[in-house]
Order: C-alpha cells, then structure tokens, then sequence
C-alpha cells in the first residue's frame, strides 16, 4: 500500500519516548519524517509518511493512541484562500515540497495539497495571509 | 508621413465612441506585425497596470470636529500611530507603520501581522475602526481625550496620498549570505538559492513611457480601484536608460507620488501586507493610460518582457552595506519563465508582484476609456525625464 500521510500531536508526558523506534521495531513500519517540532512547553507535532502491512499498521496506530497521541490524515491540513490570494507568487519559491507553484502563462499561484508537507513556510511568508492552517 | 496626435482629439474620440484602445500586452504583438507607424495611427492609447507591495503610501483624514474642540495632538487607528502633527482633526496614517506594541523583530522573523496600510484596507472595505486620539488641551481645543470607532463614510475626507508608487523597475533581490534573509523583497535562502523580483515587465506604467514624454502632474489613473491623479514625481524621482550589450533595455529610477479620493477606492485594489521580518507594508494596485501621441510613444509603450531588463542585486551582503553593484542583468521574459542563471547558476524565480492582477487593471482601465467614458487628462506639467533630475544624493552624517 502506498504511504499515509499523517500528523501526529502528543503531550509533554510522551515527547521523550523513543515511538518512531517502537513503530520500526514492533510493527515492521516504515516511517518517513517530513516536519517535527517540540514547542517550548515540550509538547510535540509530526509529519509523517507511514507505510506497512495493513495489520501491523493498525495495530502501530493504537500502539501511538495508546499514548495518547492524537492522529489526523494530513490533507486538507493547508489551505489556500483564494479570496485572500492576490497570486503574487512569493510563496512559490519556499514551497520545500513544490506543492505551491505558479500557473505559466497565466501567472496564478496554484495549491497542489496533496503535495503539502505542512511546513507552513508558505503560511509564514504570504503577505496576504492567504495560506491557512486548519487543525 | 508622422502620426501625431493630441490628447484633445484622443478625448473627442472617446466621447464619439471611436477610441482604439489596447493594454500594454496587446500592443506587442500589433506593432510586431504591423510596424510603429501603423500601430500608433491605429491606437489611440496603451493601458499599463501593475499591482505591488508599495511602501510609501498612505492616507490623510479630516475626522471632523468633537464637543467640545479637541486639538488631536497623538492618534492611534486600530493602535496604529497616525501622524496628527499637522492641524486639530487631521491625521496621516503610512502604510509601514505598525502599533506602539508590535513585538517587531524581536523575535526574529517578525511577523508584523497588522499595520497602517491593513487600516487602510479596512477602512476603504468599510469595516469599523478604533479611533484614540490624546491632546494636551489649549483654551479653544480644551479637550484631551477619545476613544471612539469611525467608519471612512464618517470622515469629512479620506484621501489616499502616497508619496512614491509604481516604482519603473525593481531589483531582482538573491542572497550570497550563508543564511536566510527576510527582505521587502521576500524571503531569500542563501547561496543563491532564489531570486525575487517585483515589476510587472511589459505592463509596468513607467517602464512604458521612460522618458516621461505623456505622464505629468494631473494624469489621471487607476488608483486603488478608483480615480486618482499623478500629484507629483515621486520621492527619489530619477530616471535613467542604459542600452545592454545585448540590445535589452534596462529604464529604470523613475517613480509617482499619486493621489486620490480613498472614498471610492475599492478593497481588492488596497490591502495591507505583511512582510515577514521586515514590516507591514500595503499592496497598491496601479494603472496608467498613455495617450499614443506620436511614433516614439507607440515604441517606448510596446517593448516586450523580451526586451526589458531588470538588474540582479545581491541583498545577502551588499545591498544592506550599500553597495548593490548588479551581479548581472536579466529580462523579465526569463523571470517570468521561472529561472535564471546567474554566475553560472541556474536559480528557481518568483515574483512578489501580481502580474495576473496588474493584467486586470490594464483591462479594466481599457473598458473604463472605451465604455465608461473616463477621459485623459492634459498633465499640467511633465515630470522630469532622463537627465533631467538631479542625481540622488545619500546621507552625508556630520
């Protein structure tokens, strides 16, 4: 199967617990990082690629929300208000992941989510605030 | 035999209906086929737009007076500090600037979420604003204190009065630095990983008529939606040309004050910016329409993104000491094509102007000549063309 993208959020109590070791070792998962971020209260949120046979990975999941983690599929995490969007383009070129780019020759700024690694550079950097975050 | 062409009998065109008129893109490919002198016989005038981050605007209200008289000495609008220093119930509120309690860089990037040209947004889309003015009471403005909302029908006067816009070309910002910089041009990785730029090319107003030859005091725009007027050549007002080895043209220097009623203008032409790590900052969307007097405007009007150049300033290291030599010179066709190569690098290009929108003010200015019937105006005087400004000084500390 192909991989899931998902975003996991977990207290103070389980930032320091080796789980990606637990997912790799227990349930035969196969993990790809693509954002991690502790906060300064030690709470912590994931991006991540998860891929592996349909048991195990079910069984990986209640593994993490036996912890208490709390897991979301990652699309639909970003979006692009295209209200607030005056398809400059500054975003275009710190999209990490391409997901963001410009419409030639029409010049628009379009939002490809399924691309998205949830950095949220483009959220940081739009002038506009057009690039939104939905948890 | 010469075209020549007044901007009265363009004016008794429009008025007959008959006016021929095309945005600075339509007139490209015409003048390609058919050659200057028979496009500029055709066309009657070129529409530009562009649509950018300009710092350098912003607006002054006539709030009206309270009971009893108050002489407004400090005035925040939604907590931004707007400049009262100029009579009892009249403020002017820049773009740049930010509330008294914006955490500014300190933590850096800044963030600068809110700032006086978002007050001018959300006054021009008729949301309420917090007006708090302090005084220090005379014996005929005794009053020292308000706190109140107004809405921009509640003022006697609104006028949008920026003090340079519509800049004739911009630099391509990259980075040589060895870390991320946040710049009014974006955000710039380092090494050379991206480059910025901020020109709508072949729309661009000024980059259209570079020696000034139709656009004066009084020419009348598309400003923020609305009317408004050239007032004045812009603050660092200095055009240049210099002609390429290869041919591309590189105009650049010239700038507009404008000026126009805030009342009529409309949201989606005038919206605050937020500038991460350099400050707040508000989008302005311009228009010029350039009467095609003669031959030599009709050329000028129709070079192409093909033929017009823009320098390539590194902004990690020598732009901020002051001395940006250009790293190279690219045309804004490879800008727009989404990278160019500089020092042997091939480097991604964004834009941090919004051609699609600069290609909406272009056509809708179109329509407003040919269909609404909005007139040229005569300017009252010409702006000083190339060689004709004094050379920009900088600041001399004694």
């Amino acid at each position: 199967m192909s991989p899931d993208r998902i975003v996991l959020r977990f207290t103070a109590a389980v930032s320091d617990k080796p789980i990606i070791y637990h997912l790799v070792k227990n349930y035969d998962l196969v993990v790809n990082i693509l954002k991690a971020h502790i906060n300064p209260h030690k709470e912590g949120m994931m991006v991540m690629e998860l891929q592996g046979e349909p048991e195990q990975y079910a069984k990986g999941l209640e593994y993490m929300r036996s912890l208490g983690i709390t897991i979301q599929p990652l699309s639909q995490q970003v979006q692009h208000n295209e209200a607030l969007c005056t398809h400059c383009g500054a975003c275009t070129n710190l999209c990490p992941a391409g997901a963001l780019y410009m419409e030639r020759p029409a010049m628009t700024v379009n939002f490809d989510d399924e691309k998205c690694v949830v950095c949220l550079m483009c959220v940081k950097a739009c002038p506009y605030k057009a690039m939104e975050v939905h948890f | 035999m010469a075209v020549e062409k007044s901007i009265d009998e363009i004016n008794a065109k429009i008025k007959s209906g008959k006016v021929v008129v095309m945005t600075a893109e339509e007139v490209i490919p015409l003048v390609k086929e058919k050659g200057v002198r028979r496009a500029a016989a055709e066309v009657d005038v070129v529409t530009t737009g562009t649509f950018g981050i300009m710092c350098s605007s912003g607006a002054y209200f006539n709030f009206g007076h309270t009971k009893p008289r108050m002489r407004m000495h400090k005035v925040w609008l939604n907590d931004v500090a707007a400049y009262a220093g100029i009579a009892a119930v009249d403020a002017f509120i820049g773009a740049a600037e930010v509330p008294d309690n914006d955490p500014l860089n300190s933590v850096h990037p800044g963030e600068f979420r809110y700032g006086g040209g978002h007050v001018i947004h959300d006054l021009v889309a008729r949301k309420p604003v917090r007006l708090r003015a302090t005084s220090y009471g005379t014996d005929c403005y005794p009053r020292r204190e308000i706190n109140t909302t107004i809405t921009i029908d509640d003022l006697n006067q609104a006028v949008l009065f920026n003090p340079r816009n519509a800049y004739q070309n911009y630099n391509v910002a990259v980075n040589l630095s060895d870390k991320t910089i946040y710049t009014y041009l974006g955000v710039l990785k380092p090494h050379l990983a991206n480059a910025n730029y901020s020109t709508a090319g072949q729309l661009s107003p000024l980059l259209k008529d570079p020696y000034f030859r139709t656009i004066g005091i009084g020419t009348k725009i598309f400003l923020g939606g609305g009317i408004g007027y050239v007032a004045w050549q812009g603050t660092q007002h200095c055009p240049s040309m210099t002609t390429l080895p290869d041919g591309g043209k590189l105009p650049e220097g010239g700038t507009l004050a404008v000026i126009g009623d805030l009342k009529q203008m409309r949201p989606e032409w005038l919206i605050g910016a937020s500038l991460l790590g350099y400050g707040a900052s508000l989008t302005v969307g311009l228009g010029v329409p350039i009467p095609v007097l003669n031959e030599e405007v009709m050329y000028w009007a129709s070079l192409s993104d093909e033929e017009l150049y823009a320098p390539v300033i590194d902004y990690g290291i020598a732009y901020p000491a002051g001395n940006p030599e250009p790293l190279g010179y690219v045309s804004y066709a490879q800008l727009k094509s989404g990278s160019i190569t500089i020092e042997g690098k091939e480097i991604p290009t964004a834009p941090v102007a919004s051609y699609s929108r600069a290609q909406q003010i272009a056509r809708i200015l179109k329509r407003w000549i040919q269909q609404e019937g909005f007139l040229l105006s005569k300017p009252v005087e010409l702006l000083p063309s190339i060689g004709e400004a004094p050379a920009l000084k900088t600041l001399q500390e004694k």
